[in-house]
């Protein structure tokens, strides 16, 4: 078996999304490699639930319509997605509380409800008598779930593993999912991906008010603050957070900030702020489906442009889209790099696939990733702040340096931070800021800011999560995927290089209006067909393949 | 330290006769005066937002950080959450911070950071040349409300008392030497000090005359207590044109501050890749 999906379905309060991760860390501790996509309505309780988890041998970013097994928490679940079993499919349920009348699927009964009751255990705990259940299906032996039991459930392992135990022996065996010679890799969500590279490269600070698909990264380092020595700040707001950041940076600590696009709606004049005064920050835009509160739990890529404009005035920014867990890994990082050398903010432009979405990670794959200094100042002199300099970046000191007075300043300045309004230090301080992204853009040309997988005529232009469907899509239609990586500044002459003998380009967005392509476009580049999805969901492999032969690939 | 030394080459802009110039004349004596005792002047930090008050920190030879438009107080609260040792002085407007940045000043109090707040209270936006602002009475004729405002103004010192400042003083741009006396103290005071300087802005809402009539200074004996301090708050509304003004320290006392509550962990090693790992170990 080189792939295989099931389809955790219930309400909002039964731990859907821990069931799919439980599942998935059983199917990675067997040497698969995982993604699991989780769908969840804005709500606390209640309202339908799901988790599609993909096992595969080898890496995968993608989900599918059709799944192998649906396990069932309530009918709901089997009323909505009955249409994505095939004949070869099979389905679990409680059959205290769900009917199946009429599915020639194969099925098991399990009386999960009844098993709680009789053990006294919390509702809750049906999803581990399900995951019981799962192994047995698939062929899974009991010691191998409680090993990986064990080491998942914080929480009344006992219980659990009795409750787990029941719904095992309460199952029939339909199949058995093999054992892979490959090592098992830890399973995380991109929004922790994107933490450990902020982690890895020097990261001191996060800023953050909570906003759906962000929040995460906000929870995974406030956990890790104290073994990674971070201060972690959930502040009134996002204009506290995006201010707090730049105070951070003032006094030479590496900070970020997360959020969606309300929140950066908030941040903008802030990140104006950054551009003028030269403030290194990483932003962390985690897209989801606008405009303003939208579906605030679905995911989109309406932000693009958005982000590359966003703030008043001209100034450089960096923007890095990941399109897995270890690009998220990686590009957090450079992204971190790059804002502090150019002293400029820069972007990790996410959306929920990716930041919600649990993928396996090898991070030997990720690149290597080291935290880079920022360009210092030597101590000599009178210091400037904002020194003219053939680069463009004027080296960095912080308060306290003994006997200078180091000054930002949100006006036009001079070089010592100083007011000033007189026309030539104004433009002299524009083209500085222009110097800076052209140097950017030249360190840029030793990092793989498109990438290209395969060779055909015809290719897939993608960005951000799109990138696993396409490349699954691709394969099996014989197609080309070139992935922008870097989208500010635009990596024109890479892309340009990528899009050489090739018939036609077809960009893959979730947006409507075919941001990227329109990007492409004023770099001088035009993309021959779209393939859009807007309704908040990502692309499966199944929908891309009958789109991909709709516009004649 | 000479006060002069703490000057810089910035031409001054303010109009003749402003009250910034007290403000700028006490706080720049005060600071070389505490760089003597035991307050480097390379350990502090200014920060101010936007409107004539803001100009401060271009005319100070210090650290300074000249931020937007009623931001003052969040990068304040990240320069001194970043470091803790650091200084951190505010000025701002009563346009800037209770207008446009309301939200920040209110947390600001309620978490008691170590900070200090000067507000350049003239009550009219003298920059965007005379709008009323939170604290004009009521009935101010401002060009954006040429019929008078029908609204009442805000007592940011009752705001602050019930936000949990832990230092709160008023002063007035005529009578420097009471207003150097509470700047040293306000710096001096561990936790959220919020001075109200009466600023006179001789272009656009010229109180001198009423002011010069009408302030007094106080002396409480009783400065932790809450519901006397509520009085004197009180006693004047910013809109009324009878009271008299009280002047001085009006409230202080010890509460924990954010800045030293907030965890400053030391990395449980300087191994980042060792943690990473460990972490990445239990996601297995």
């Amino acid at each position: 078996m080189n792939s295989f999906s099931v389809l955790i379905g219930g309400i909002a309060g039964d731990g859907i999304n821990e069931a799919g991760v439980l599942i998935g860390h059983i199917l990675s501790h067997l040497g698969y490699r995982i993604f699991m996509y989780y769908d969840y309505p804005s709500l606390i309780r209640g309202g339908h639930n799901f988790s599609i988890v993909r096992a595969s041998n080898r890496s995968i970013a993608a989900h599918t319509d059709f799944v192998d097994l649906i396990i069932a928490f309530n009918q709901e679940t089997v009323d909505k997605h009955k249409n994505r079993l095939s004949a070869e499919s099979y389905i679990v349920y409680d059959s205290d509380k769900v009917k199946i009348d009429g599915l020639s699927t194969k099925s098991c009964d399990l009386p999960v409800s009844q098993i709680i009751k009789k053990e006294g255990a919390l509702p809750i705990m049906r999803n581990t008598c399900f995951i019981g259940g799962f192994c047995k299906l698939a062929g899974i032996s009991w010691p191998f779930l409680e090993d990986v039991l064990k080491k998942h459930i914080p929480k009344q392992i006992d219980l659990n593993l009795r409750i787990a135990l029941k719904g095992y022996e309460s199952a029939m065996n339909f199949f058995n999912i093999d054992k892979l010679n490959q090592p098992s890799l830890p399973i995380l969500t991109g929004n922790q991906a994107i933490g450990l590279g902020l982690i890895k490269a020097g990261l001191k600070a996060y800023v953050a008010y909570p906003m759906t698909p962000s929040s995460g990264l906000l929870e995974f380092l406030a956990r890790n603050a104290s073994k990674f020595g971070l201060k972690v700040v959930h502040p009134e707001n996002e204009i506290a957070v995006m201010l707090m950041a730049h105070g951070f940076s003032h006094v030479g600590l590496k900070a970020a900030v997360g959020t969606s696009g309300g929140g950066f709606c908030l941040m903008t004049e802030g990140l104006s702020l950054a551009g003028m005064a030269e403030l290194p920050v990483v932003i962390m835009l985690g897209q989801r489906t606008g405009p303003s509160t939208g579906a605030p739990t679905y995911t989109g890529q309406g932000d693009l442009h958005f982000a590359l404009n966003a703030g008043q005035g001209e100034f450089p920014r960096f923007i890095v889209s990941p399109g897995d867990a270890e690009e998220a890994y990686f590009w957090s990082g450079i992204a971190l790099n790059m804002a502090w050398k150019y002293q400029i903010p820069a972007f990790i432009l996410s959306d929920k696939s990716v930041c919600e979405s649990t993928y396996s990670f090898c991070i030997e794959e990720a690149g290597d990733l080291k935290e880079e200094d920022p360009i210092l100042w030597d101590g000599r002199g009178k210091y400037g702040r904002y020194k003219f300099m053939d680069s463009g970046i004027s080296p960095i000191a912080f308060p306290p340096t003994k006997g200078q007075a180091i000054k930002a300043n949100s006006y036009a300045h001079d070089e010592y931070g100083i007011t000033t309004e007189d026309p030539k230090l104004i433009s002299a301080l524009s083209d500085k800021r222009i110097l800076k992204e052209k140097s950017l853009s030249k360190e840029l040309e030793n990092y793989e800011t498109v990438k290209v997988y395969g060779s055909a005529k015809t290719a897939l232009l993608t960005w951000g999560s799109n990138k696993g469907v396409c490349i699954e899509a691709a394969e099996k239609l014989g197609l080309e995927v070139i992935q922008l990586l870097v989208l500010a500044p635009f990596p024109t002459n890479r892309l340009t290089e990528a899009l050489q003998d090739l018939d036609k380009v077809v960009a893959v967005e979730c947006n409507s209006t075919g941001q990227v392509a329109r990007l492409a476009a004023c770099n001088g580049i035009q993309i021959d067909d779209k393939i859009l999805k807007y309704d908040g969901r990502p692309i499966s492999l199944e929908d891309l393949e009958i789109r991909l032969r709709g516009v004649q690939v | 330290m000479n006060p002069n030394e703490l000057g810089t080459y910035a031409k001054n802009t303010w109009c003749p006769g402003c009250g910034n110039f007290s403000i700028f004349n006490a706080v720049r004596a005060v600071l070389a005066e505490l760089n003597y005792d035991g307050t480097p002047i390379d350990n502090v930090v200014l920060v101010s937002g936007i409107g004539c008050h803001a100009k401060i920190v271009d005319y100070l030879n210090v650290n300074s950080f000249y931020s937007i438009h009623g931001r003052t107080l969040p990068v304040a609260m990240g320069i001194k959450l970043g470091n803790p040792d650091l200084n951190v002085i505010c000025f701002s407007g009563d346009g800037d911070c209770l207008a446009e940045g309301l939200d920040h000043l209110i947390f600001a109090a309620k978490r008691n950071i170590d900070l200090t707040l000067i507000l350049h209270n003239n009550r009219v936006y003298g920059l965007t040349t005379g709008q009323y602002t939170p604290t004009s009475p009521k009935g101010f004729k401002g060009k954006s409300t040429p019929l008078g405002t029908e609204e009442f103004p805000i007592n940011p010192l009752e705001l602050m008392i019930a936000s949990g400042a832990t230092f709160i003083a008023r002063g007035y741009s005529h009578g420097i030497d009471l207003l150097k006396r509470l700047f040293r103290e306000a710096i001096l005071h561990k936790g959220f000090s919020f001075v109200d300087v009466l600023q006179v802005c001789v272009s656009y809402f010229n109180m001198y005359e009423v002011y010069n009539k009408r302030v007094y200074e106080v002396k409480s004996s009783d400065l932790g207590n809450f519901e006397e301090a509520l009085k004197l708050i009180r006693s004047w509304n910013y809109n009324d044109s009878e009271s008299p003004i009280p002047l001085g320290k009006f409230y202080e006392i010890e509460a924990p501050q954010f800045d030293r509550l907030f965890p400053g962990y030391e990395p449980h090693s300087v191994d980042t890749d060792a943690m990473i790992k460990d972490v990445l170990d239990n996601l297995i």
